[in-house]
C-alpha cells in the first residue's frame, strides 16, 4: 500500500508540501482545507488604498494543486495525534505522515475595544478600512500592532509608509498626523532593519511611540492605552489584532497557551510525535509568521518526506526572505536565518520592482514549488 | 545574585536563541501576557541586544527583572510577572 500523506491547511506552506510530495513520492496525498479558495495575503496591504480588489488575490485551491493531490474541502474538528487521525466535519482521515499547516487566526476580542479599530488582514477588514480612508478628511491616524506574535512583521510598517505617501497624493498630508506604535524600543523587531527604516519615518514625519503594547481601546473617547501605561488619542486607528494558532486542530499537549504547536525548529516535527510535521504560522518556532517562512519550511518538510530513510534528512535553517515596501516606489529586501541577521539596503526602486513582480509571479512560482 | 538566580524556580523557559524576528523581547512579552502574576519566565537569547532591551522593557512595563545568567554562547534572562 502506498504511504498516506495528509496535509491540513491550504495556505502557502500546505499547498507547496502537497504538490512537491505528490510529484516526488509514490504516495496517496490528501489535502484538507476549510477554504475552497487560496488567498494571497500579502496583497491585502494594497486593498485599503484601492490599488487592488480582494477578488484579484484569490484562486481556487483545486487549481493550484497537482492533479494527483486529493482535495477535501472540510473542517478539521479534532486530531488524534497518536494515530494521526483527523476527525472531519464529514468522516475521518488517517495517515502515515501528517503535515499541519493550519495558519494563525485573528483574535481581536482579546483586547477590549479592539473590534472597533481597523486592520487589513482579512478582505472584509481591508475594505472597511478603505471606506474609512476614503472618508478621512484629517486628524490623527495611529497605526501599529495590538499583540505579538503577528503575521508578516513588516506589514503594519509598510501600511504606515504607504499611507503617508497616499495622503500626500490625495492632498491630505498637511491635515494628518501619523503615529506608529511599536511594542519594542524601535520601529521593527530586527535592529538592523530599524536602523534603515527609522530615518525614513523621520524624514516622512511619522512619529514613533515605542514600548507601546496595546492593552485596550476606548472607542467612545477615541483613546488607545498600552500595557506600559501610556495613552494616545486618535481619529483613525489601524491596529493588527492579536493572533493565535488554529484552535480546532489543537489536541491536548500539542500546543502552548497561545495555541501555537510545539515544533522542532530544525526538523519541523511536532514535539513528541514522529510522523507529524508543522509548518508556517501555526508553529511555535521563533521565526516570523510569514508566507516566506512557510514557503522555506514546506520545502524542508517535502524533502524530509521524500528522503531515503537511511540518508541525511534536511533541516530548516530559519530562512526567511521578505520585502519591506516604503512607498514612493521604493522597497528593501530582508533576508535572514537563525545565524545571520538581515543586512538590508536603503529602500530602492529595484527592490520595489522585484516585490511587485513577485506579487504577480507568486501563483506560477510558489504554490507549485518551483522556487 | 547569580547563585540565587540559579535556584529561582522558573515556570517557563523560552528558547529564543537564533531568533531575530520577532526576536527574544517579543517572545518574552508574549510569554508574560500568557503567564500568571508571580510566575517566572526565562528567555534564552543569543542576541546581545536582549541584554539591553529586556531590562529596559521590564522597567517601562513594571515587571521584575531578576537578572542574567551567562551560558556559553547565550544568556538566560529571567523575569517575574509583577502585575
Amino acid at each position: 500500500m502506498e504511504p498516506r500523506v495528509a496535509v491540513v491547511g491550504g495556505g502557502t506552506g500546505g499547498t507547496i508540501v502537497a504538490n512537491l510530495v505528490a510529484r516526488r513520492v509514490e504516495a496517496e496525498v490528501t489535502m484538507v482545507s476549510r477554504d475552497a479558495g487560496h488567498l494571497y495575503q500579502p496583497g491585502l496591504l494594497y486593498v485599503p488604498f484601492g490599488w487592488v480588489e480582494p477578488e484579484q488575490l484569490v484562486r481556487t485551491q483545486r487549481s493550484l494543486l497537482d492533479p494527483r493531490v486529493r482535495f477535501i474541502h472540510d473542517t478539521v474538528l479534532a486530531i488524534d495525534p497518536a494515530n494521526r487521525t483527523l476527525r472531519l466535519g464529514d468522516g475521518e482521515l488517517t495517515s502515515d505522515t501528517l503535515v499541519l499547516a493550519t495558519g494563525a487566526r485573528l483574535v481581536p476580542d482579546e483586547v477590549p475595544g479592539l473590534a472597533e479599530a481597523h486592520h487589513f488582514y482579512t478582505p472584509t477588514a481591508a475594505l472597511r478600512l478603505r471606506q474609512a480612508l476614503d472618508e478621512f478628511q484629517g486628524g490623527h491616524i495611529v497605526v501599529g500592532v495590538a499583540g505579538v506574535p503577528y503575521k508578516c512583521p513588516p506589514a503594519p510598517l509598510e501600511f504606515a509608509l504607504l499611507l503617508e505617501w497616499e495622503l500626500r497624493r490625495r492632498g491630505l498630508r498637511e491635515k494628518a498626523k501619523l503615529t506608529y506604535v511599536s511594542p519594542l524600543p524601535r520601529a521593527f523587531p530586527i535592529e538592523s532593519v530599524a536602523e534603515v527604516i527609522e530615518p525614513v519615518m523621520t524624514r516622512r514625519g511619522i512619529e514613533l511611540a515605542t514600548f507601546f503594547n496595546v492593552e485596550e481601546v476606548d472607542p467612545s473617547r477615541r483613546v488607545v492605552r498600552s500595557l506600559e501605561g501610556d495613552e494616545l488619542d486618535y481619529d483613525l486607528l489601524v491596529l493588527i489584532p492579536p493572533h493565535r494558532g488554529t484552535a480546532p486542530v489543537v489536541a491536548d499537549g500539542i500546543a502552548d497557551r497561545g495555541d501555537w504547536i510545539h515544533t522542532d525548529r530544525e526538523t519541523l516535527q511536532v514535539t513528541g510525535y514522529d510522523g507529524i510535521y508543522a509548518i508556517g504560522d501555526t508553529t511555535d518556532i521563533p521565526v516570523s509568521k510569514s508566507g516566506s517562512a512557510a514557503h522555506f519550511e514546506a520545502h524542508v518538510v517535502a524533502d524530509r518526506i521524500a528522503a531515503n530513510p537511511n540518508g541525511a534528512a534536511p533541516t530548516y535553517t530559519g530562512k526567511v526572505m521578505c520585502f519591506l515596501e516604503s512607498g514612493e516606489h521604493q522597497a528593501t529586501v530582508l533576508q535572514f536565518d537563525y545565524n545571520h541577521p538581515p543586512r538590508p539596503a536603503a529602500p530602492n526602486f529595484a527592490a520595489f520592482a522585484m516585490k511587485r513582480l513577485f506579487n504577480r509571479a507568486y501563483w506560477y512560482l510558489v504554490p507549485p514549488g518551483r522556487v | 545574585m547569580a547563585v540565587e538566580l540559579q535556584e529561582t524556580k522558573v515556570d517557563r523557559t523560552i528558547d529564543a536563541r537564533g531568533s531575530y524576528c520577532p526576536g527574544p523581547l517579543m517572545e518574552l512579552i508574549r510569554a508574560i501576557r500568557e503567564a500568571r502574576v508571580g510566575e517566572v519566565v526565562e528567555v534564552l537569547s543569543s542576541d546581545t541586544g536582549s541584554r539591553r532591551d529586556i531590562p529596559k522593557w521590564c522597567e517601562k512595563a513594571r515587571h521584575q527583572f531578576l537578572g542574567i545568567v551567562d551560558e556559553p554562547g547565550f544568556a538566560r534572562l529571567v523575569v517575574r510577572k509583577a502585575r
